[in-house]
């Protein structure tokens, strides 16, 4: 009997050390075969051959008999080819956006976050819906108004001037499109980084003499860092994968970005597989480091939330 | 006045800050509120008034109701993002308490898997499912099943985000107590754990909903022919053809269901997080990751 007992004893331990991975596993498989198996899946096209009769990429998925020739035209166009303008415009459409993000967002963010006394939740839910309107939807709705008898040019028109062909491939528009796109998303996590800071912080400077100027530059700016810069990764990362701003704001060749060099070499040209998974992974490679940073970011509140 | 001493002072009124901020809220929304005015235009224009009529709703060729390749954009959004919601909700759900209680070797790998969908821009997602379905998994037909798989696949990730804040808020009190009365692990979970993550779970339900009816980007590179366009698909092939004013009521009608699908979720989770107060944590995991 007592040889039974141990059994079982053994057995329900056995059990609870088991269940928990039991638990996981399903939404890790799922994760395995649909996230990291397709990843890997990028990684063999770009590194396979085209089949030379149906014009159709061949993944290679052994990585000895891997070939670098996609890697290989997509790194010589970038150096030296129209895929290098196509890197340096998305650059700076991706700069001048963010930056304008954080000139406008700041403010907006911190006048909601600790300035406003009274109906602070209609305050924020003005600052939350655009948030879960379609971004497809908003654009649409700059589309409709900077369409050439849009609502736009029709108030240029009576005010005297003439109408702007607003959407036939202006960076300006393109730029302010990526703005109003992303922008709410970069208010909320600052939102919250603001919202967080203690009062008291700031009146125990006030206390100790400092200017109301002096304050905010050395006590809120600082402690509101942190989610400047969270608000930029989260708009930067979907931004430099963008393709559909450029695209309904302006489709001309001009305002290219990396996202619609993908987006033509993997959905409209099948020959060209090869190097669309190629400039994905340097896509990939050129946002490791906002990834990483977010990443880092999500483990160490995880860690506080776990204590 | 120097700009920092604008934002700064606190006994000044703010008024500069506010003409500011209310000047975004309206650049934010206004042109939005136009578009939704136009799906109600009694006329073809939607840069002209002509009075307001359901036509574009109902009853025209081109409505909503009548025009076969808007019916099928909302036929199709509302099937996949009920699809991915009983689907995606349990796995992650599951994962969720898998980690959250795991303390194996293998616990810190697996969590740091779940975090990376999060993070990966979804244009690569886009070209890694795109290039497996077509390449691997080429039992999977493009359309409907290569979407529903993709939502579910970047969800998952969101769910335990979600439902990991309350299970933290919770700790392991309540089971344990449960298994010093007698309960045996499985008892402690189903009659305690389960029902204190209701609101986690319900409030699950309804942001993976409003996720996958509002995902471009995955709809579109696994779509798979005209029955499968979606309405934000729609919504994009169709802006620059000068299209009827029922392109706007088909983005309204968009609008409305994700917004219904986020109020459901935040009455969820702010009730049950006022009357238990521990409903903070999730609530403060949904505006750090929502993207």
């Amino acid at each position: 009997m007592p040889t039974n007992l141990q059994g079982a004893e053994i057995e329900a331990v056995g059990q609870r050390r088991f269940v928990w991975p039991a638990f996981a596993m399903p939404g890790l498989v799922w994760l395995m075969l649909l996230f990291v198996v397709p990843f890997y899946g990028v990684i063999a096209v770009s590194m396979g051959s085209v089949d030379p009769i149906f014009l159709k990429p061949q993944p290679e998925w052994n990585p000895l008999q891997w070939d670098s020739t996609a890697f290989g035209e997509v790194f010589g166009d970038i150096f030296g080819g129209t895929l290098g303008v196509i890197f340096v415009r998305t650059i700076i459409y991706v700069a001048s956006a963010s930056l304008l993000c954080v000139l406008v967002g700041y403010p907006v963010a911190y006048f909601v976050a600790r300035r406003v006394d009274k109906h602070k939740t209609a305050w924020l839910l003005a600052l939350l819906a655009p948030f879960w309107i379609n971004y497809l939807m908003r654009m649409l709705a700059w589309v409709n108004l900077l369409s050439p008898d849009g609502l736009v040019n029709r108030s240029l028109g009576w005010l005297g001037f003439a109408p702007q062909d607003w959407l036939g491939g202006r960076p300006l528009t393109v730029i302010l499109g990526l703005v109003y796109g992303y922008l709410p998303f970069f208010i909320l996590p600052l939102y919250a980084a603001l919202d967080r800071i203690d009062t008291r912080v700031l009146e125990a400077a006030r206390d100790l003499g400092a200017r109301p100027s002096e304050a905010f530059r050395r006590v809120t700016l600082p402690l509101s860092k942190q989610g400047i810069l969270a608000g930029l990764v989260l708009i930067m990362l979907p931004m430099f994968g963008d393709y559909y701003t450029p695209n309904l704001l302006s489709g001309s060749p001009r305002t290219r970005l990396i996202g619609n060099q993908i987006d033509q070499f993997v959905n409209q040209t099948s020959s060209q597989g090869g190097q669309g998974a190629a400039l994905t992974i340097v896509l990939m490679a050129v946002v490791a480091v906002l990834m990483v940073s977010y990443l880092a970011n999500v483990q160490r509140i995880t860690e506080e939330a776990r204590r | 006045m120097t700009i920092p001493r604008l934002l700064a002072n606190p006994w000044g009124k703010p008024r500069y800050l506010r003409l500011f901020t209310i000047g975004y809220i309206v650049w934010a929304l206004v042109p939005v509120l136009i578009a939704i005015q136009f799906s109600f235009n009694a006329g073809r224009s939607r840069s002209t008034w002509q009075g307001f009529s359901l036509r574009w709703y109902l009853d025209d060729a081109g409505s909503v109701l009548r025009d076969p390749s808007l019916r099928l954009a909302l036929n199709q959004s509302i099937r996949l993002a009920v699809l991915t919601m009983l689907v995606a909700t349990p796995i992650g759900v599951a994962l969720a308490i898998g980690l959250a209680r795991w303390r194996g070797r293998g616990a810190r790998p697996a969590g740091f898997l779940m975090l990376i969908p999060l993070v990966t821009p979804e244009i690569v997602m886009g070209v890694a499912l795109f290039l497996v379905f077509a390449n691997l998994y080429d039992f999977v037909p493009f359309g409907t099943w290569a979407q529903f798989l993709g939502h579910v696949t970047f969800s998952i990730s969101f769910v335990v985000i979600i439902v990991r804040g309350r299970l933290f808020a919770i700790g392991r009190d309540y089971e344990e107590a449960a298994m010093d009365l007698g309960a045996s692990p499985w008892e402690a979970m189903r009659r305690v754990l389960l029902p204190l993550l209701a609101p986690a779970i319900f409030a699950s339900f309804a942001i993976v909903f409003a996720l996958s009816i509002d995902d471009f980007v995955i709809s579109q590179f696994l779509a798979g022919g005209a029955s499968s366009v979606t309405i934000p698909v729609r919504l994009y092939s169709g802006a620059r053809l000068a299209p009827p004013p029922s392109l706007n009521a088909l983005a309204t009608i968009l609008l409305v269901a994700t917004l219904l699908a986020v109020a459901i979720a935040t009455l969820i989770l702010r009730r049950y997080g006022k009357r238990e107060g521990t409903g903070g944590s999730t609530a403060d995991a949904l505006t750090q990751l929502e993207m």
